[in-house]
């Protein structure tokens, strides 16, 4: 209590707890290489500070408001103040690593690589955890969320319209591959949002019957258990071998796709991961239903149908939304890992550079991949939190 | 017309209700009563076939209740559950429109119910049609609970406690609240409670249960007069019976005239309220007021306390 009383008498000084951390990483990630030179893709770089990646006068500047921000984040200050300030620091980070991309590239050279250092990702981490501790401080309403992050969206888009970005390697790669890039990303998203939709459509059914018969609930719910610990890429593995003996054996089944490798096996091992985050949660949502509400209905006269769709169905529905938030996210992940298989995805460009030792392409595959896991992640929880009624106690 | 004959529930070796037969007429308000655990709620929920009877029969207007489908059954059933179970999604509108909704009336003639239903418990239609019932007191979630279960105009009411969570105040209120609306609609009720005062006051018959046997239905009157098993004597409580007998009747059934002297109690007052009054102000005699505040008689605390006596 004097503790308390004694910081809020002088709040100017007052320190906060997870600033420091923020500020350490910061103050230590601004003096390790802001950019790395190479001469060209594979040979290893030349590690460049703040001031030796920027121009002077800019390097200045970025130092400047860097300082400032640590400031901002070390001491108690307004919340709103600390999300403007990463904000701020963020974008002029971006801007600042495609500045830099052009000062070091020797004017009209083709092969030389610049791309970010640890110290300009570890920068990254520290404001993008100032940012999100305020946006969770702040509890912004579910609209709001999603206006940060379209805001978040058309500043990229427009960074990356204006060519600021062009000289980074990660660009370059893209440019050596632009149509196989969005071919690729096509799907990625086709193999996540397929198997999703696939496990919507087959899990909240069996959830249903689950939560209706008891005996069924046990043997269903361990055999979901028993898939998700299987590791990925012995799953996609296992598949091979049944997939091309269906492919081999069943008339027309080649000839609608399925083989023993690419999108079909894949498809089915992203599917087999999201059955149980959809069951168990469609399970746990029902089970939640107040069975005073359910008894009102049937004593009202509503047929188990009228039963489900009116009052068990919406009471759980932001239970059994989560669970498709987690499968969403989780298979956004998870496709990367198809590309083992010849499923393609983001994931190629990651394995490619892996075989090359080529960490710009390799990010080329991890940068989109991690940007639209996050996206989809913030696009559900408002969702989630915009369905749920209001004036129900959610325990979760 | 409820007839039940001989309706029995067994689970496994237990038997919770055992071959229970009583006839609730038209218009009438049974209340059952008993320990908790005597099968109360059981024997109700077999009414609407919440709860499947092991044997025996219920028959509603002559006709047994499994020549229906039980959703249609339940739907003619006004049914308020122990704890008013409303619908924490939908606002208090929407959880009374409830079964009209399903039985498909129009949506005017809906609305115009849910507000028929809130001004008769109330509730301000335009304050609380729209709110969550996360947004309303207990008192008032059991209200349109209540509210709920009337919503269809059903011919027949079943009510497991519907005042359980109320204190004396508002339970006294939401109690001559449905004994109004009981008898503008000659809706025939049949109410589950384990407090003798609210049987006494709301049963015109009462049904007394104990451990799955139904020991006693007779009018209160003669419950309290001539309880069937120590038991049932037990549960109204020996040294209560006078008063509960004096709270059967009403100022007006004793009035004669003649003069006294200081503060009148009305005509409609419980006999109990009037000895009360006598014994509290040491008056032999109280004057007698009607509806209008008119001064229409006296009574005499000897009258009422003959009215105390055991009934020959
Ligand atoms: N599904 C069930 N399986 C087994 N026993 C049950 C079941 N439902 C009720 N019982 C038992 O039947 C008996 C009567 O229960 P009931 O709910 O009818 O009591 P009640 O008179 O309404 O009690 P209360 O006043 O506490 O509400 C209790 O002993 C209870 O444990
Ligand atoms: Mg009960």
């Amino acid at each position: 209590m004097s503790s308390i009383a004694i910081t809020d008498r002088h709040p100017t000084f007052a320190i906060d707890k997870l600033g420091v951390l923020i500020a350490v990483l910061a103050a230590v990630a601004s003096f390790l290489p802001f950019a790395a030179f190479r001469a060209n893709r594979i040979v290893l770089g030349e590690a460049k500070g703040i001031f030796a990646a920027l121009p002077e006068w800019e390097a200045a500047v970025l130092a400047v408001v860097l300082a400032a921000g640590i400031g901002i984040a070390l001491f108690r200050t307004p919340t709103v103040w600390r999300l403007a300030t990463s904000l701020i620091v963020l974008a002029l980070l971006f801007i600042a690593i495609g500045h830099a991309g052009t000062f070091l590239t020797p004017p009209g050279d083709r092969i030389a690589r610049v791309s970010p250092g640890a110290g300009f990702w570890l920068l990254i981490f520290a404001f993008a955890l100032l940012a999100a501790d305020a946006i969770a401080r702040l509890k912004l309403k579910p609209w709001t969320r999603l206006g940060v992050l379209g805001v978040v969206a058309v500043f990229f888009a427009v960074l990356l319209g204006s060519g600021t970005l062009n000289d980074l390697s990660i660009l370059r790669e893209y440019f050596n591959r632009g149509e196989t890039f969005w071919r690729e990303a096509q799907t990625h998203l086709a193999l996540a949002l397929g198997s999703l939709a696939a496990a919507t459509v087959v899990g909240i059914p069996l959830g249903v019957l689950c939560h209706r018969n008891s005996r069924l609930r046990v043997p269903v719910l361990n055999v979901l258990n028993a898939v998700q610990t299987i590791p990925s890429i012995a799953l996609f593995g296992l598949l091979i071998a049944p997939l091309a003996w269906v492919a081999a054996n069943v008339p027309g089944a080649s000839a609608v796709g399925i083989s023993g490798i690419g999108a079909a096996p894949a498809m089915v091992a992203l599917f087999a991961y999201s059955l149980l985050p959809v069951v168990a949660n469609t399970v746990v949502g029902l089970e939640g239903v107040p069975y005073a509400a359910d008894d009102a209905a049937k004593g009202m006269g509503m047929t188990d149908w009228q039963r489900l769709v009116t009052v068990q169905f919406p009471l759980a529905f932001p239970v059994i939304l989560t669970g498709i938030r987690i499968v969403l996210v989780q298979n956004i992940g998870l496709a990367t890992i198809a590309a083992l298989i010849g499923g393609g995805g983001f994931g190629v460009f990651v394995f490619q550079g892996v075989g090359q030792t080529a960490m710009d392409l390799v990010l080329l595959g991890a940068v989109p991949t991690v940007a639209l896991a996050f996206a989809a992640a913030v696009v559900l929880d408002a969702i989630v939190e915009m369905v749920s009624p209001r004036g129900v106690e959610r325990e979760d | 017309m409820i007839e039940i004959d001989a309706l029995t529930k067994d689970y496994l070796e237990l038997t919770v209700v055992d071959h229970v037969s009583l006839t609730v007429a038209d218009g009438e308000i049974a209340v059952i009563v008993g320990t908790s655990g005597s099968g109360k709620t059981t024997l109700l929920r077999m009414i609407n076939r919440l709860i499947e009877p092991t044997s025996g029969t219920v028959k509603i207007d002559g006709q047994d209740t499994r020549a229906v489908p039980a959703f249609e059954l339940r739907r003619r059933i006004g049914y308020a559950i122990q704890g008013h179970g409303l619908f924490p999604h939908r606002t208090v509108g929407q959880n009374i429109a409830t079964v009209p909704t399903l039985l498909g009336w129009d949506k005017q003639k809906i609305a115009a119910r849910v507000d028929e239903l809130l001004s008769l418990f109330q509730l301000e239609p335009a304050e609380f049609r729209d709110r969550l019932p996360s947004e309303l007191s207990g008192g008032q979630q059991q209200r349109v609970g209540v509210a709920r279960a009337l919503a269809a105009e059903p011919r027949l009411l079943l009510m497991d406690e519907p005042f359980g969570a109320l204190d004396p105040i508002i339970r006294a209120k939401a109690q001559s609240d449905l004994l109004a609306i009981q008898k503008r609609f000659g809706t025939t009720i049949v109410l589950v409670t384990h407090d003798m005062e609210e049987a006494i006051h709301l049963g015109s018959r009462i049904a007394v249960m104990d451990k799955g046997k139904l020991l006693q239905y007779a009018p209160p009157a003669e419950i309290i007069a001539r309880p069937a098993t120590p038991f049932v004597a037990e549960l109204i409580g020996t040294g209560e019976r006078p008063f509960r007998l004096l709270s059967l009747g009403k100022v007006r059934d004793l009035v004669e005239p003649g003069p006294a002297q200081g503060e009148p109690i009305s005509a409609d007052a419980s006999l109990r309220d009037a000895y009360a009054e006598c014994l509290w102000s040491g008056r032999e005699v109280l004057p007698v007021i009607d509806a209008d505040g008119k001064i229409i008689g006296r009574i005499r605390r000897d009258d009422i306390a003959r009215r105390a006596e055991r009934p020959q």
